[in-house]
């Protein structure tokens, strides 16, 4: 039997790949509690890695298309909301599958974009890894969700502060920037940190579905139906990762809890939306 | 299924199309599409049952009903659902074993869990030995329903003891005022009326409850995610009808799919809520009052 300290240093960062750790998995009889406690923690860190990558890229992607959607230019309006339709439509767990057997048919080699004065060669070889691929569907979904939320603040943005806006003389860009995004993004926040938490636990779904787990390096959730398979006991590995997950969560909610404060800085302490965390579910 | 189909390699292409996708694998494909329907029909009533049981326990003053009802709302809701996705149906086969076991085998002397194998005697074993592969099916098939109707459940639980407080305090005020008991005020004014409130919250669950069925997949069940995979691998020559890799179109074909599906059960959601809001107190059952009346 190993000690706790020696599954420490042998699986703790074991999920960033062989290098980091013992070369294989621990199997069958010789699984011990720290094992499971160590290999799932460090796969945590994919799970932050996905959700972090996705939510800053997303982020900014989302605030374009929502500003797309509720543009009265129909050039604009109708394809972010094809977008928004397909992407919030269909099951994340389909995307996956779809995108991967897409990257897959692209050629080995990569693809030359020529540029007119210079060549640029996409390494298509990595869109078809979890740590490229699965990230390139995550941001796209959440910039839909995300997107959604951001329309709908768009929408109740109240009145007097855009004709307060107008009234100084603001215009286009200044306006955008100085009320019209902060409000949005006062208004979108408590929602936004929902969509957060729910992304985070949809990261669970990237090496269920078809990308593979290179170096049997998986985050969190791989390694939970790993020692389930092995020890075919459902009752340790599942609730453990349960339990990082709530505190994963629980986390997210103080970051953004911390945001929500600065965002609301302006406001009388008696009106300040609170941030009500509403697990809902999978996509 | 055509006449002409007996060698596919010689003919022409809408003909070879013809016969590739009315084969005997592709029948089992669309069947499971079926399969996907009747897991929306059956849990849809089920998860709605165990909401109102979970909303009532709730609503109850008793309070060990209440504390089970608020612990099982907030257990699955905040819990990853795709862990509850495959621990419920493994969890509860091996429990259901179990209790096979203490009832059918009292004087066995072994422990139940070996090291990593759990053994159970011969009699304990649910589905039994040697029944046949449907009845394992239909088994399996029970375990993902129930999976699915336990998580669901709690969020409709969420959802309609939210409704039930929504509806106005002054109407079952009235109700009680005109002699009713509060059961039958709950029965006659709440019960009816709450729907309304829960509608937006419910089509909410639907949406996500189709989104979810895919999942099933993990547990399992040969459904239309494991025979787009099948089918839409590469086949050599061996195969009578031999394609490159097809996959991309066949999970496309998916998510079309699943887009009709949504966009479909929005459409129905939308009309409901125009039904159900005749004659509310809300809102939307306000303006149609007054454009009647007008």
């Amino acid at each position: 039997m190993r000690s706790c300290a020696e599954s420490f240093s042998d699986y703790a960062l074991r999920a960033l790949g062989r290098d980091y750790g013992a070369n294989l998995l621990p199997r069958g009889l010789d699984i011990t509690l720290c094992d499971q406690l160590f290999l799932i923690g460090g796969g945590l860190l994919w799970n932050i890695y996905f959700a972090g990558v996705a939510l800053v890229i997303g982020f900014f992607l989302a605030v374009g298309v929502a500003v797309a959607r509720f543009s009265e230019n129909p050039l604009l309006n109708r394809p972010a909301g094809a977008f928004i339709f397909i992407f919030r439509g269909s099951p994340l767990f389909i995307q996956f599958f779809f995108f991967y057997s897409a990257f897959v048919l692209l050629p080995r080699s990569g693809i030359d974009i020529p540029l007119g004065f210079i060549t640029l060669t996409v390494n298509t070889s990595a869109l078809t890894t979890a740590q490229v691929g699965g990230v390139i569907v995550l941001v796209l979904n959440t910039t839909a969700y995300s997107a959604e939320l951001f329309v709908g603040a768009l929408r109740s943005i109240p009145k007097g502060d855009l004709e307060a806006a107008d009234a100084y003389g603001m215009s286009g860009f200044t306006k955008f920037r100085r009320v019209v995004f902060p409000s949005m993004l006062r208004l979108a926040w408590p929602s936004y940190t929902n969509e957060a938490i729910f992304l985070t636990h949809s990261t669970t779904l990237v090496f269920l579905s078809a990308f593979p787990a290179r170096q049997q390096s998986g985050e969190a959730f791989y390694y939970a139906r790993y020692f389930v398979d092995q020890t075919f006991n459902p009752f340790v590995a599942y609730p453990i990762v349960a339990a990082y997950f709530i505190a994963l969560t629980l986390a997210i909610i103080g970051i953004f809890g911390l945001a929500n404060r600065r965002l609301n800085r302006h406001l009388p302490q008696a009106i300040r939306p609170r941030l009500r965390f509403r697990p809902t579910y999978l996509r | 299924m055509f006449s002409f189909c007996t060698d596919p390699s010689i003919l022409p292409d809408w003909q070879w199309f013809a016969c590739y996708l009315t084969n005997a694998t592709h029948l089992q494909f669309y069947r499971a599409f079926g399969v996907v329907i009747v897991l929306l029909a059956i849990t849809a009533p089920v998860a709605l049952g165990m909401g109102l049981l979970g909303a009532l326990a709730l609503r109850s003053r008793f309070w060990p009903l209440n504390w089970l009802g608020k612990g099982y709302v907030n257990i699955v809701r905040g819990v990853p659902d795709i862990v509850f996705f495959l621990f419920v149906p493994i969890a509860l086969g091996q429990g259901i074993e179990w209790v096979m076991h203490q009832i059918n085998c009292p004087d066995w002397d072994q422990p139940i869990r070996q090291g990593n194998d759990f053994i159970v005697c011969r009699e304990a074993k649910v589905p039994p030995v040697n029944s046949p592969a449907w009845v394992r099916d239909i088994y399996a098939f029970g375990m993902a329903v129930t999976a699915f109707a336990l998580v669901f459940g709690a969020f409709v639980a969420n959802t309609l003891y939210g409704a039930m407080q929504a509806v106005p305090k002054a109407q079952i005020e009235t109700a009680e005022a005109y002699g009713m008991s509060s059961r039958q005020a709950f029965r006659r004014i709440v019960l009816p009326q709450m729907w309304v409130y829960a509608l937006p919250g419910l089509s909410n669950i639907w949406q996500i409850l189709i989104k979810a069925t895919p999942l099933l997949f993990l547990l399992g069940i040969q459904d239309i995610v494991y025979w787009a995979r099948e089918l839409g691998g590469q086949k050599t020559s061996l195969f009578a009808y031999p394609h490159p890799d097809w996959r991309m179109w066949y999970f496309l074909g998916l998510l079309c799919f699943y887009l009709f599906l949504t966009w479909a059960s929005e459409r129905a959601f939308a009309r409901l809520n125009t039904r159900l809001s005749r004659g509310q107190a809300t809102a939307a059952g306000e303006r149609m009052r007054k454009a009647a009346a007008a």
